[in-house]
């Protein structure tokens, strides 16, 4: 079972703010499948290597060509922070990263 | 079968010879989705051609209305994947799936409701409500792409997109009667799809017959310079050999598909169509996956892990939901995120966190990769006397709304036969195969192939469907 302050150090670490009860809530979901997946265990993988994607394919590289998509105007520029909840002129404006 | 509506072909017969106008069997659909409104299959609908010029009127799918899982992007359309912290998030681009469609004439009809974030086995999960079965509005339709399969079991479309990263193509189609094809990881470019698990999702069709998915898969299929995972391989015609009879196909059935945890009425189906494929010429085969057991486990480690690093970008600062809440950077990461996320995103992004963090990735995530690692090795295995895989899609028939959401790892369950397949990369699809003798409710019958080997697993398909009528 994972206890309170390990719940809590996972969300402080996942940037999500847990109230109490998510808190106890995901404190038993959270072990029960970690208790379920403990079955791996089981498995011997002494000599295996991992198996990180099925494709094989390595270092896919495009070619640095530039795309008239790709130019920067008005229009590129709203695309791409029009939707920034808070902004100033072309800027986008975050609060400050220590507390006063 | 019962009337089913159009299919590809006959809505492009339809327009052919002028029964109706692309703009007639747009507004037709459109009329039923808002009769069957209480289904909830749709979050948004669209006007006729509003998204430009559709240069190939004269295209494969000219004038096909259908309908895009809303994880994928339009250009100038809301995408909200079914969550709150994208509610009123507008595509900047097209997904590469969807500009291929569009290049192929198609009419979209708009957008349907999903798990959030893809994640689920219901449609539950979705932050704008359930979505109903169809087939008995008790039931779930199955998930996460729950909403473009009902919209194709109710004929509240022609065709539908859906994305499959455990089973989230080929359940919900199991749960609904109808076709869902997850193809080969890298077969369809992932580009403008809302990444869940970047190793496992996949794009991919859901329509009403094996001949259609065939059809979609030759309009999106293909290498692409914007997802460096799709393979720059000959795209074959998906429907080529749909009309080839399957004697001597080489058929496995794994035992370790018909373990307890399978409905009675589900294997049944099943094993009568496994007849049937034989009483078709193919030669059935007993094999042995003996890692499916594992398959599970390892999907809960390897994909809350990429999950855990994809949702990373949902932080309040670029788009999307933002917390006005506290005085710094980090109240807005922690707000936003607290506010926008349903409970199954923040438990998975949880997990993925946890099996990565400091000290237990060796325990976790290598653990995981290596023992999947021993599921592929199985296939490849399998694959060397075996021409497809074959057995049920979901242990189940589609199960009672709410009878599964207050319990995690029973949900999970659902996708015990359709995440070792993700696992390993292969194509799979779900054809419906008969009624259950007790639920009187659709199974599904799941074809598994070789790597890119598409093309078997639609003919075995297509000759089971035929078979099957």
């Amino acid at each position: 079972m994972l206890s309170d302050k390990e719940v809590q150090h996972i969300a402080t670490l996942a940037r999500i703010k847990l109230t109490s009860q998510e808190e106890e809530k995901f404190k038993k979901e959270l072990s029960s499948i970690l208790d379920y997946i403990e079955t791996l265990k089981r498995v011997d993988t002494e000599q295996v290597a991992p198996l990180y994607q099925t494709t094989g394919l390595v270092n896919v590289l495009r070619p640095d060509e530039s795309r008239p998509s790709f130019i920067m105007d008005e229009k590129l520029n709203e695309l791409l922070i029009g939707q920034v909840p808070d902004t100033k002129g072309h800027f986008v404006k975050v609060k400050p990263v220590l507390r006063k | 079968m019962a009337d089913i509506g159009h299919t590809i072909e006959s809505a492009r017969k339809g327009i052919a010879v002028g029964d109706f106008s692309a703009r007639e069997i747009f507004d037709e659909y459109q009329k039923k989705i808002e009769e069957k409104k209480d289904l909830n299959a749709y979050l948004s609908t669209f006007k006729f051609a509003e998204h430009g010029a559709y240069p190939a009127r004269e295209g494969d799918l000219a004038g096909v209305p259908c309908a895009i899982k809303d994880n994928m992007l339009i250009e100038g359309e809301i995408a909200t994947a079914g969550s709150k912290i994208l509610e009123n998030y507008v595509s900047a681009y097209d997904a590469t799936a969807i500009k291929k469609l569009k290049k192929a004439g198609v009419s979209f009809l708009g957008k349907t409701n999903m798990d959030e974030f893809a994640m689920g086995s219901s449609t539950e999960n979705s932050a704008f409500g359930t979505v109903k079965n169809p087939l008995d509005v008790s039931r779930v339709p199955g998930g996460s792409s729950g909403g473009s399969a009902a919209a194709v079991a109710a004929d509240l479309c022609v065709f539908a997109l859906g994305s499959d990263t455990g089973g989230s193509i080929r359940q919900p189609a199991a749960f609904c009667g109808v076709v869902g094809l997850k193809p080969t990881y890298g077969r369809v470019s992932r580009h403008g799809l809302i990444a869940m698990a970047s190793s496992l999702d996949q794009i991919g069709p859901i329509t009403k017959t094996v001949a259609d998915a065939a059809l979609v898969m030759n309009a999106i299929a293909g290498h692409d310079i914007f997802d460096s995972t799709t393979v720059s391989r000959d795209m074959p015609d998906f429907a080529i050999n749909l009309e080839k009879d399957i004697k001597g196909l080489r058929v496995g059935v794994p035992k370790e598909f018909f373990g307890g945890g399978l409905d009675k009425e589900v294997s049944a189906k099943v094993l009568t169509s496994i007849e049937l494929l034989r009483e078709a010429g193919a030669t059935i085969h007993e094999i042995s996956l003996p890692h499916t057991e594992y398959a599970l486990a390892v999907y809960y480690i390897i994909m809350p892990s990429e999950v855990s690093a994809n949702l990373a970008r949902f932080d309040g600062i670029r788009y999307g939901h933002s917390s006005q809440k506290g005085e710094a950077l980090l109240d807005t990461y922690l707000a936003s995120r607290a506010e926008g996320f349903g409970a199954e995103p923040k438990r998975r992004i949880m997990l993925g966190t946890y099996a990565l963090s400091s000290g237990y990735y060796d325990a976790y995530y290598l653990k995981a990769q290596k023992v999947r690692a021993l599921i592929k090795k199985d296939f490849d295995e399998a694959f060397r006397s075996v021409d497809v895989i074959v057995g049920p899609t979901a242990p189940t028939v589609a199960f009672k709304a709410g009878e599964k959401s207050e319990d995690p790892l029973a949900m999970y369950l659902s996708d015990i036969y359709t995440v070792p397949v993700n696992l390993a990369g292969l194509p799979a699809i779900s054809i419906p195969c008969g009624m259950g003798s007790e639920s009187n409710l659709p199974v599904g019958f799941q074809i598994i192939g070789k790597l890119f080997d598409e093309g078997t697993v639609l003919q075995a398909a297509a000759n089971l469907e035929r078979a099957l009528v």
